[in-house]
């Protein structure tokens, strides 16, 4: 039981960054490969606001969004449209960003380490225990599973229930067809990318209350965001929250059934399960 | 089968230099002989990977598993099996789990692909060294006779491997079969041919040939554990290589391995922290100026030379 | 007796209950029909009517929902497509699919190396070179093919279809989008291709064609077929009619 819930509140965290890459490929349609190295610039900017400055995380989060949106607007803008305005076809796309992004990537870890140095940084916030049914968790897990499910469900309602959701929705389901009923595809890309980034880093600023960061674990998160993506099928919130659950869980069951050694292996192995049997993942469609 | 007289002399040409290289352990030079072994280990890795990622495109970074099964397959056996034997084995070693990964993957988009090979060398490694701490130790002792010289030559011998390897699959049904799939998949399928078995096929070549150079390599490091023998950083690095060469022609990979190892060595002594801002920036120069790498930026001069001297004939 | 004068044979492809969903979308619904040997048949409807995507069933570009497609009485409704182009079904697309990094011959090259009688070296070309001039493109074969007019292209495509000496061939539209002159050269080598005994499935819109081309005709709208008779007989049908025309002018 204790397992079940450790794993979800974990799952919740990473429902939170997985979307942040979900909005990016399946509307944007660029695999951000940096999506990992946003998360740890966000759980830097809280690490600097909450030992600096005693800002707490929560708050730190309406400081990271805005400045992060920016900043991968910016990034989308300059970097990456330039290559979706060459790419004569899907696949030139996906191999053209997966190198521009793993670039970007390495770029940022190189500035990160250059500026901060290569040490692991962590804090102490809201670590004390609190108790849900009986058993202890850190309060610090809780109320960040609490916050991500917050923003991921403003995100729910705004796609589903707003104009401009509706409209990013629809150009990940076709981008052509979209610019044809009048949506402005490159406008909204590139703020679907930007929100994207933004989403990544304030649950990079949420993860970085309860787990340990440094300038080169960004790889590990990009995967784990990558498999939940592809696990709840591309450009569905839905599925994401789910596959995010569903590695929170198993993740937590390997590490206190068989070995924590061996978390990322077992992940792999559910990947490699889904990509065999179910590619298109829970919810998405089958790509013709 | 057919050679004609310029393939005697592309032949001719590459024993030459093949047999020039084979002379640098007699300079006496321990420092590069030990920079030779990187660049001939490099490019044995990078040749190899394109042969599949080129025509394909396909973006494979399990270079770093491969590699780090044929160091073990050196680390676990060079006890008890004679050397040769254990080539061979990590030869096999490679060549099975490029088609298990090939099989389960190629039928999907690239980009699935490129994400799983991410994460394959990881899986392993993590695997690794669970097992090796379930069997006590860290890592593994390879103690051999071979020097130095020894090494580059297997290596040396490997490039010229697999540049035969290469040139034959290029004047094959084989090689025709990769450059229409990597045109169109569709038509390649309409026109008879197995997409995902070819595809496969060079995958096993390309897995095959890193294993190798692994277990070649192994008894350099005297010492292996599993963070050095699967490190990523070896994928991304080989990619870059391939991709900055060019994989529009087997000698392409070459000419990205030389300067890279050169920088790699500079940056690695002078400012050993920025190694993965060189990565970076590498990956980004590929995409941005030189999509088609060297080979590419050559042909573009080439024919921007010959549409010159044709039009200065149609003014003259 | 074909249009081409030689004998209409026994069937070669026979299409049953052959339907296909995306979803809740129905775009083919339980089609059935046959193809005789050296016959050319049309399948035509308005657009949207599910014929390229039936045609797409038959190469193997997709897998049907249910129903069964046979060549010969041995099924191949569920085999991949390099199978079923090896058994001697080949097709032409609606957008014609060139070879980019390859010249003209070596375009054609590919659709003789695969197919059912595996060719290379000198046979290889010489095949391609005799079936580029059977498509008009004699000389031609070094030409780079970002270079060739619309015609030309498909010419190409043709030509590679033809290199693997299929058994059924499939023309997805070949017609369309060819101005009078390249119109009256298509159907010229269409009709050249009937007369060497070819069997032809034809998706057409072109009404001409279809008329001097095919012997018999299927008639598909909304995925079903609503009419299977002579070109004439069928493009006097008034069902056929309102359904390319809409029922106020039937």
């Amino acid at each position: 039981m204790d397992i079940l819930i450790t794993g979800i509140v974990l799952g919740g965290t990473y429902a939170l960054i997985a979307m942040g890459l979900n909005l990016q490929y399946g509307v944007a349609r660029i695999m951000n490969l940096a999506n990992g190295e946003m998360l740890v610039a966000g759980g830097f900017a809280a690490f600097w606001l909450y030992t600096g400055a005693q800002v707490s995380p929560i708050l730190a989060i309406f400081l990271v969004a805005p400045v992060t949106f920016v900043l991968n607007w910016l990034i989308y803008k300059i970097m990456l449209r330039p290559l979706v305005k060459r790419a004569k076809t899907r696949g030139q796309l996906e191999a053209d960003s997966i190198l521009a992004t793993f670039g970007l990537a390495f770029v940022l870890v190189g500035l990160m380490i250059w500026a901060f140095g290569g040490d692991y940084f962590s804090y102490s916030y809201l670590s004390r225990p609190v108790e849900i049914f009986g058993s202890n968790f850190g309060l610090n897990r809780v109320v960040a599973f609490i916050c991500a499910v917050v923003i991921c469900g403003l995100l729910y309602l705004w796609l589903n229930h707003s104009r401009a959701g509706m409209a990013i929705r629809a150009i990940s389901v076709s981008p052509s067809s979209s610019g044809l009923v009048g949506i402005d595809v490159p406008r909204l890309s590139a703020i679907a990318f930007a929100l994207g980034g933004a989403v990544t880093a304030m649950g990079g600023a949420l993860i970085s209350t309860f787990l340990t960061l440094d300038a080169s674990t960004g790889v590990l998160f990009t995967m784990k965001a990558l498999i939940i993506v592809i696990m709840g099928g591309v450009g569905d919130v839905r599925g994401t929250i789910i596959a995010a659950l569903i590695l929170g869980i198993g993740e937590t069951m390997v590490a206190s059934f068989i070995d924590p050694g061996l978390t990322l292996a077992a992940a792999y192995l559910l990947f490699i399960l889904i990509l065999l049997f179910r590619p298109e993942g829970l919810f998405g469609r089958r790509l013709t | 089968m057919r050679f004609s007289g310029d393939d005697w002399r592309h032949i001719a040409i590459a024993v030459v230099l093949i047999a020039i290289a084979a002379l640098l352990p007699f300079g006496g030079n321990a420092y590069y002989l030990s920079l030779g072994v990187n660049i001939a280990m490099y490019t044995a890795l990078a040749t190899s990977w394109a042969l599949f990622s080129g025509p394909t495109h396909y973006i494979s970074l399990a270079t770093a598993a491969f590699f780090g099964i044929g160091t073990y397959v050196t680390g676990i056996g060079i006890e008890t099996t004679p050397y040769p034997m254990l080539l061979v084995l990590a030869a096999l070693a490679g060549a099975a789990v490029a088609a298990l990964v090939g099989l389960a993957t190629l039928r999907l988009s690239g980009i699935y692909f490129v994400i799983f090979t991410l994460g394959l060398a990881e899986m392993v490694r993590q695997i690794v060294t669970w097992w090796q701490n379930q069997a006590g130790s860290k890592g593994t002792y390879v103690l051999t006779n071979l020097t130095e010289a020894d090494i580059y030559w297997q290596l040396l011998g490997l490039c010229a491997i697999v540049w035969a390897t290469g040139w034959l699959i290029g004047r094959s049904r084989l090689g025709f079969a990769l450059r229409i799939i990597g045109d169109d998949e569709t038509v390649a399928s309409h026109s008879g041919i197995n997409t995902a078995l070819v595809k496969v096929a060079l995958f096993m070549v390309s897995g095959s040939v890193a294993a190798v150079v692994g277990a070649m390599i192994a008894p350099r490091y005297v010492y292996i554990e599993p963070a050095s023998a699967f490190t990523p950083m070896l994928s991304f690095q080989v990619v870059i290589m391939a991709l900055l060469g060019g994989t529009g022609r087997l000698w392409g990979p070459l000419v990205g391995v030389i300067p890279f190892t050169l920088l790699w060595e500079v940056i690695s002594s002078s400012f050993p922290n920025q190694t993965t801002l060189l990565l970076g920036v590498c990956f980004l120069i590929i995409v941005y100026l030189l999509p088609k790498g060297f080979v590419g930026l050559l042909q573009k001069i080439r024919m921007r030379a010959s549409g010159e001297s044709a039009r200065d004939e149609a003014l003259a | 007796m074909s249009a081409g004068g030689m004998n209409i044979g026994a069937p070669v492809l026979e299409v049953r209950g052959a339907t296909k969903r995306f979803g809740g979308l129905i775009a083919v619904n339980a089609i059935d029909f046959d193809v005789r040997e050296h016959e050319v048949m049309g399948l035509i409807g308005p657009n949207g009517s599910g014929k390229s995507t039936t045609l797409n069933l038959i190469s193997g570009m997709l897998r049907p929902t249910s129903g069964s497609i046979s060549l010969r009485g041995a099924p191949i409704s569920n085999l991949p497509a390099q199978t079923i182009s090896r058994r001697g079904v080949a097709r032409t697309f609606q957008l014609v699919r060139l070879l980019p990094s390859m010249s003209v011959l070596e375009n054609v090259k590919a659709g003789a190396v695969f197919g059912h009688r595996r060719r290379w070296g000198d046979e290889a070309d010489s095949h391609a070179l005799k079936m580029l001039e059977r498509v008009g493109l004699h000389g031609r074969a070094h030409a780079p093919v970002g270079m060739l007019t619309y015609i030309d292209t498909k010419r190409v495509e043709l030509a590679r279809v033809l290199a693997g000496d299929p058994k059924v061939l499939l023309l997805d539209e070949w017609l369309a989008g060819l101005n009078p002159t390249e119109l009256e050269q298509g159907i010229k080598l269409i009709r050249s291709l009937r007369d060497e005994g070819r069997t032809i499935v034809l998706v057409e819109h072109v009404m001409d064609a279809i008329r001097s081309l095919c012997d018999r005709c299927v008639v598909m709208a909304s995925g079903k077929k609503i009419a299977e008779s002579t070109p004439e007989e069928v493009l006097n049908d008034p069902q056929v009619i309102s359904a390319y025309l809409g029922d106020d002018d039937a």
